[in-house]
């Protein structure tokens, strides 16, 4: 249902019944490891190439939150996915495993919290009784993808950002125990001119602001309405953009409640850079992190804003600027 | 950033760049430059080592010991990229690793890794130029630019 401008709110009350969230070896000396459901060691997990680990670790996420949430992969209604490889390969080759019936999304690293967004909606709307909603990102084929090969010897600048190499899903049902996903917002695309791709966190803030003010406007909310706000992979340099920009905005957010899950992922000691990026990032940190902690009654309502860079290598070539995107999800328990 | 960058942005644009740029975190050009001097230095270093191996050991003559050498650095470089040490070396370093003989290898031998999964010819033979191409096409297009301007000069009288 419709409120305001571009926020979905859901009273039939769709339920997370499950979320799975599977990380590689540099996730796993990680922040977050504890909340993984499947770390893996290997980068390549026993596969040939890294665009087929990708896939086999979206095809884990996937089968573990189906069984997680007591299904079977036949009772699932819709299977919902993006990823950051061209053509969304890593998502269609794991709906070909899966075999449910399946809708192609992109956004780009917010591809997390779209998914999740429109599965709400499909089983508010009845148009569905479970969809499960995944992403994943690889470092090594994203880094092969947008920017160099992963042993190329170039220094990258303090504002780059680490791609997470994780896949995380969420089964969202129309009835269960577990958080609810209760209103989303939908974000229009926000270009500054940032043009620089080892830079995107500050690219990215404007649009995760611009959804922020959206979501609190059309619902009437004030920030400290949650317990936690994050946004998806801004990274310490976009996060305090961001912070900054909100407060120039005129939105209040009290300490202690906005954080990123770029920052939260890794540690202080991993060469990171400017912190976590990528599809899997919001992805495993809410799946798995912000899960665990809303499960175990730490946090109770929270808002996650999954953020996106719409560039491609080609457009970056072609001196275009880069067009970000986020999209809200308020979740509670 | 130049103000002819900010020409064709909007005003919020403009603003807005003004207002990221001063958060982001600053470069020290000065320590970078310092780094990339300390490992280029080390690497021609180790560089005039070996050639005075070669000269003292085996026979080569000053002129002749470059061959052997620069394959030894080629050869280092590649193991050490295979090893997946180089780009921790280059992200120190900078351009320090880069300028050297061992950074030209390094991109050849990385895109070759990279798209091994892509089979020899498309992947391998494919894009194990992608970064070192541009190099060899714009210094063989400067040769032959600077040739042709030696040759006018020859001609018209100039340098002999």
């Amino acid at each position: 249902m419709i409120q305001g401008h571009q926020t979905w709110v859901f009273p039939s009350r769709p339920v997370i019944l499950a979320s799975a969230a599977v990380g590689g070896p540099f996730e796993a000396s990680g922040a977050l490891a504890n909340d993984f459901d499947l770390l893996h060691q290997d980068l390549f997990l026993g596969q040939g190439s890294f665009e087929k680990a990708e896939k086999k670790m979206l095809e884990q996420a996937c089968e573990l939150a189906v069984d997680k949430a007591g299904l079977k992969k036949e009772d699932v209604t819709f299977f919902l996915s993006g990823d950051l490889m061209n053509q969304i390969i890593s998502s269609g080759f794991t709906a070909r495993t899966l075999g449910i019936p399946f809708l192609g999304i992109f956004g780009a690293c917010s591809s997390a919290i779209e998914g999740l967004a429109l599965a709400g909606q499909l089983v508010d709307s009845n148009s569905a009784h479970h969809v499960l909603a995944g992403t994943s990102s690889h470092n090594g084929s994203v880094e092969k993808q947008f920017r160099y090969p992963t042993e190329y010897g170039a220094q990258k600048p303090p504002t780059a950002q680490w791609t997470v190499t994780g896949a995380g899903a969420a089964l969202v049902s129309a009835a269960g125990n577990g958080p609810i996903i209760t209103s989303a917002t939908i974000g229009r695309v926000v270009d500054m001119g940032m043009s620089d791709p080892f830079n995107l966190g500050a690219a990215m803030a404007p649009a995760a602001v611009d959804t922020i003010q959206a979501h609190l406007r059309d619902l009437g909310r004030d920030p400290s309405y949650y317990d936690l706000i994050a946004t998806g992979d801004l990274g310490s340099v976009g996060y305090h953009i961001a912070c900054d920009l909100l407060k120039k905005h005129g939105i209040d957010i009290p300490e202690g409640i906005y954080t990123d899950c770029g920052i939260l992922i890794y540690q202080d000691d991993q060469p990171v850079i400017a912190g976590g990026s990528g599809c899997g990032c919001s992805a495993v940190v809410t799946y798995g992190h912000f899960m665990k902690r809303m499960l175990k009654g730490e946090l109770k309502r929270i808002l996650v804003v999954g953020t996106g860079a719409l560039l491609s290598p080609l457009s970056y070539q072609q001196k275009e600027s880069i067009p970000c995107i986020a999209h809200a999800v308020s979740i509670e328990s | 950033m130049s103000n002819k960058k900010y020409k064709k942005l909007t005003p919020t644009q403009q603003e807005y760049q003004r207002f990221a740029k001063e958060r982001e975190p600053k470069r020290s050009v000065l320590f970078n430059i310092a780094k990339a001097f300390l490992v280029g230095g080390t690497i021609c270093t180790i560089g005039q080592g070996l050639q005075m191996f070669f000269v003292t050991y085996f026979n080569f003559t000053e002129k002749t010991a470059g061959n052997p050498t620069v394959a030894v650095l080629i050869f280092a470089s590649a193991l050490l990229t295979g090893l997946g040490v180089y780009d921790h070396i280059a992200q120190w370093g900078g351009a320090g690793t880069a300028v050297p003989v061992t950074g030209f290898a390094n991109t050849v031998t990385s895109a070759a890794i990279e798209h091994r999964s892509e089979g020899y010819v498309l992947g391998v033979g494919g894009n194990m130029f992608k970064i070192a191409g541009p190099v060899i096409v714009f210094g063989v297009f400067s040769a032959f630019v600077v040739a042709i301007i030696k040759i006018a000069v020859q001609v018209l009288g100039g340098v002999k």
